[in-house]
């Protein structure tokens, strides 16, 4: 068993701002992350790789982010999966190490959910084939050492993080054959007039096209299928249209997200009041449930300074100490939410890309035809498995919610699977003796 | 710290960089990580411990998440085949 006055879950920007903010006014933090190492995903660390066109400014800011983290007196722990709040102010998470799994209770006083975003995924023809990655997924797994040098990698979908992707891809020596966003020019406009409120945003901005000089940058475009060629099994190119014409293009990898869903899961799992897909929270960061707070992009998509300023609240809230100051900036942030949301509104047309045989559900392999009959997500469970696998729906939910307009519900511990060796282990049973106590 | 990890992904050998992901390893030997339900072949997806398409077994253990598994000297993969 551990406790903490403050436990965090995710180590990400907004975790780790919370951490420092919480353990700077003399509380005890335990920082949790199902990975194992800091950062989240847009600081994810990797392996050592050149890369040209570092974001000096940038760099700089994490590093001054992660010191801070490192010199305060928040304990991390990784490789720890939350999957179940048995009792109030009790979360049991799994820990899996090559010696085998075990569940750990942690009690807090105050709990702070940072647990990020994932891509959306939506289905088309080919889009499980080998070869066929998440944009991010994709540069996840080359910071994890995949090397990419002189590969053809199209990128594509929707969302600022595909620019991002396609630039350090390219760093790492792949050769990006277009980058193709869903979005017409005309909703991008606004978005990107209003960067200039944001000068080091822009920047980044600027800093991404030159990096990417040769590369076309389409928009109005969307992918229709991935192709395999038919010796090797293996992509072979990506069918893309404009809505009139459509085109192959020859290609080894596709990285393919359609911007990003917030990870509420577990907020639901605790109780907290979800209104529309996110996370409600007040302006001290608090949920519905009042010793629970949430910040970064459960609350809203909003990306990495709001992140920041939002653990920082959390933390402080959490200390007992003022938050106002903070308040202006945030609330800059949430407007600047507000038009990436609408700038990367996804088209109607991305609806329509699943052919009977395509599958929706890549855990239980459930086809578009199976729940194309169905009249919501729990019929569609209990009907075809759909969102039922290991993933619990994380992938399938929200691509039947862009399909079908489903809200998938009824989130149930654990989370995801868990071995029963790990739920018998003495900590996790300990705990449930004393409940029933 | 060494210049290279070795790892053993279904008998084979593939070197990889100190803190790489296991799942990274199956990508660079070429080899797809599980079979689905109805037989296809899959590789990782997401990169970030959500989709689980890159689980493989590990060390003995079925079913690691590889995109979260960091490779260890002598780490031996076996993915579905």
């Amino acid at each position: 068993m551990k406790h903490a006055d403050v436990i965090i879950v995710g180590a990400g920007p907004a975790g780790i701002a919370a951490a420092t903010a919480a353990t700077r006014h003399g509380r005890s933090v335990l920082l949790l992350d199902d990975n194992p190492k800091v950062g989240g995903q847009i600081w994810r660390s990797g392996i050592k790789a050149a890369s040209q066109h570092a974001d000096k400014r940038e760099d700089a800011r994490r590093d001054k982010v992660l010191n801070a983290l490192a010199s305060s007196s928040a304990t991390l722990l990784f490789d720890y999966r939350v999957f179940d709040a048995p009792a109030p102010r009790t979360l049991h998470a799994l820990r899996e190490t090559e010696g085998g799994a075990e569940a750990v209770t942690l009690r807090y006083e105050r709990l702070i959910l940072a647990t990020g975003a994932r891509e959306r995924f939506l289905p088309f023809p080919g889009w499980t084939l080998p070869g066929v990655f998440g944009a991010g997924g994709l540069q996840a797994l080359v910071k994890g050492g995949y090397p990419v040098r002189g590969k053809r990698i199209a990128v594509a979908g929707s969302g600022p993080l595909l620019l991002a992707v396609a630039v350090h891809l390219s760093e790492q020596g792949a050769q990006i054959t277009s980058i193709t966003e869903q979005a017409p020019l005309a909703q991008l406009m606004p978005f990107v007039a209003s960067l200039w409120s944001h000068p080091a945003k822009i920047l980044q901005g600027i800093g991404y096209r030159s990096a990417l000089r040769k590369t076309p940058y389409r928009t109005g475009c969307w992918p229709v299928s991935a192709l395999a060629n038919e010796v090797t099994g293996s992509l072979e190119s990506v069918r893309f249209t404009d809505g009139n014409k459509t085109w192959n293009e020859p290609c080894d990898l596709l990285a393919c997200g359609f911007h990003l869903v917030p990870n509420t899961e577990l907020a639901s799992l605790l109780g907290c009041t979800l209104r529309g897909d996110f996370v409600q929270v007040n302006d001290q960061q608090q949920t519905s449930v009042t010793n629970i707070y949430c910040a970064g992009e459960p609350t809203g998509i909003a990306g990495l300074d709001a992140a920041l300023i939002q653990g920082e609240i959390a933390g402080l809230a959490c200390a007992g100490q003022p938050t106002g100051f903070l308040l202006a900036r945030n609330a800059a942030e949430k407007r600047f939410a507000k038009r990436l949301k609408s700038a990367f509104r996804l088209r109607p047309e991305l609806r329509l890309l699943a052919a009977g045989d395509t599958i929706v559900c890549r855990c239980e392999d459930v086809t578009y035809e199976e729940l194309a009959g169905r009249n919501e997500w729990t019929d569609a469970k209990l009907q075809t498995r759909c969102g039922m696998g290991p993933c619990q729906g994380r992938i399938c939910g929200p691509a039947t919610q862009t399909l079908f307009g489903w809200t998938p519900k009824s989130i149930r511990p654990p989370l995801f699977p868990v071995p029963v060796s790990a739920l018998c282990s003495h900590d996790s049973q300990y705990d449930v003796l004393q409940e029933n106590a | 710290m060494p210049e290279t990890i070795t790892i053993w992904v279904n008998g084979v050998s593939v070197q990889m960089a100190p803190e790489s992901m296991v799942s990274a390893a199956l990508l660079k030997a070429g080899v797809p990580c599980r079979r689905s339900v109805t037989g296809e072949l899959r590789t990782a997806l997401c990169g970030m411990g959500i989709c689980f398409e890159c689980r493989a077994t590990v060390s003995g253990i079925p079913h690691r998440r590889t995109c979260q598994l960091i490779c260890r000297e002598g780490m031996v993969v076996e993915s579905d085949r």
